[in-house]
């Protein structure tokens, strides 16, 4: 069972250091499995690494763009990304809060234009990485727990 | 400093220079406001005024600020006799709007609606209100009365009173006096306090900032009393807002302890916070800050459509 858990893919990404329990908001935020995809995608979670628990996700045959991955950094900012090509990793890339969130979270405020039925996609714009302020581009509130918000 | 075509959505869009040419531009414009000279400065101009939300003041303001200066009103006032009633998008209403107009002045209940419509917009957006979020152009007439009624911005203890929690122009005129470094006395009782965020921002920009609870005790050290409307309707919880209406009364008797050049703004409405026997005394400045909407109005509508620089 060991090994079914920590199976290397040949050809793919994988995302390793993922805050554990959060591989399935991951896999929501990348839009994984796309649709009519082949591709085999496996989540494992709670694995033991060297630093304590972490989830994996693994996307067998598709390469993501690292920077389009930016976007998990919200939730899972330890997280890395690797891209495989014949069980070797050919690039690797640590996640990097990106300056603008798009279509990830969604405003908290209940009377935000942005969760109303206009035309548009909720838009944050980060203010400080560390510790991670982000502010609504519209109505400029600041949601305090960011993850709960994850569309 | 260019103000062609530039939105106006929040007071910070605009810089403390900009922020004095406007006034300054604004001090120009008293006469005309007055109906005292004429202009034919926006003539062949059209301002679309779309309020979806009630106004009396910054409505009346801005049309009679276009009209002053030869310009030509459209829009409306309720959103019922619009396509909204239909369903439409406020985003489908502001790209058909845009096309029949050289400028747009919008309020809107939802917050973030001026910053959305600005992005939809290839005209300007002056906001005039969105739900509890930015009120700029009150903000720009409350400094300009400040500045008209005391000579000067900075060098006075202004204080803020009432509902600083919920009430969108505290926000941004504590902002802009922090510009100014003012020296600022927060009035309210402890649930509407002035959040935090704001205080913080205030205080990183130089303002000098201290908190009080009852009135009495700081009116003889205020210059600039500026006074709020507890508002029902921004009160998530009415329970909240019963244990805090009518709690500031601003009365004859308050006011012999104040300063003798002391003088009361209100963005108004006022429902009980400020009694009319106030009206006829020296301090009460208020009408005529509501009068100073006009010049200022005129100078921002001139600026954003590039006929004054």
């Amino acid at each position: 069972m060991k090994e079914l858990k920590i199976q290397p893919i040949k050809n793919g990404t994988v995302i390793d250091h993922i805050t554990p329990g959060c591989a399935l908001k991951v896999l929501k935020i990348l839009k994984i499995p796309e649709e009519r995809s082949h591709s085999i995608v496996s989540a494992v979670m709670n694995v033991k690494g060297k630093r304590g628990k972490k989830d994996i996700v693994k996307i067998e045959n598709r390469e993501l763009d690292p920077h389009e991955v930016d976007k998990i950094a919200l939730i899972a900012p330890n997280a890395t990304i690797n891209i495989i090509r014949n069980y070797e990793v050919v690039e690797k890339h640590k996640v990097v809060v990106p300056d603008e969130i798009i279509g990830i979270v969604k405003c908290a405020n209940p009377n935000c234009i942005s969760n109303t039925k206009e035309p548009i996609q909720p838009k944050f714009v980060v203010k400080s990485r560390k510790p991670l302020r982000i502010q609504c581009f519209y109505c400029e509130r600041e949601p305090e727990d960011i993850s709960s918000r994850v569309v | 400093m260019s103000f062609k075509g530039r939105d106006i959505v929040s007071i910070k869009d605009l810089k403390k220079k900009e922020i004095l040419h406007i006034l300054d531009v604004g001090e120009e414009m008293v006469p005309i406001a007055k109906g005292k000279e004429k202009s034919n400065l926006l003539e062949g101009k059209i301002m679309a005024s779309l309020f979806f939300e009630p106004s009396t003041r910054t409505r009346l303001s801005f049309e009679t600020a276009m009209k002053r200066l030869g310009g030509e009103v459209i829009g409306f006032a309720q959103p019922g006799a619009t396509s909204l009633q239909k369903g439409e998008t406020l985003a489908d209403t502001i790209r058909t709007a845009e096309s029949y107009c050289d400028v747009i002045v919008m309020r809107h209940p939802h917050e973030g609606s001026a910053r959305m419509a600005a992005d939809f917009a290839s005209v300007p957006i002056i906001n005039g209100g969105d739900g509890a979020g930015h009120h700029p152009t009150q903000c720009l007439l409350d400094l300009f009365t400040i500045r008209k009624e005391k000579g000067k911005i900075n060098g006075n203890v202004i204080a803020l009173l009432g509902d600083l929690k919920y009430g969108r122009t505290v926000h941004s005129l504590a902002y802009a006096l922090s510009l100014f470094k003012a020296k600022m006395i927060f009035i309210a009782p402890e649930q509407l306090q002035m959040p935090k965020e704001v205080v913080e921002e205030c205080q990183s920009m130089g303002a000098e900032i201290s908190f009080e609870v009852d009135l009495e005790k700081a009116i003889e050290d205020i210059d600039v009393l500026y006074v709020t409307r507890i508002q029902r309707e921004r009160f998530p919880d009415p329970e909240e807002y019963n244990k805090v209406v009518g709690i500031y009364k601003v009365d004859t008797k308050l006011l012999k302890k104040a300063k003798e050049d002391m003088v009361i703004l209100h963005p108004l409405p006022r429902v009980y916070e400020i009694e009319s026997s106030v009206d006829k005394t020296k301090h009460a400045a208020y009408f005529r800050q509501a009068f100073n909407g006009v010049p200022v109005r005129m100078a921002l509508l001139a600026l954003v459509m590039g006929v004054r620089k």
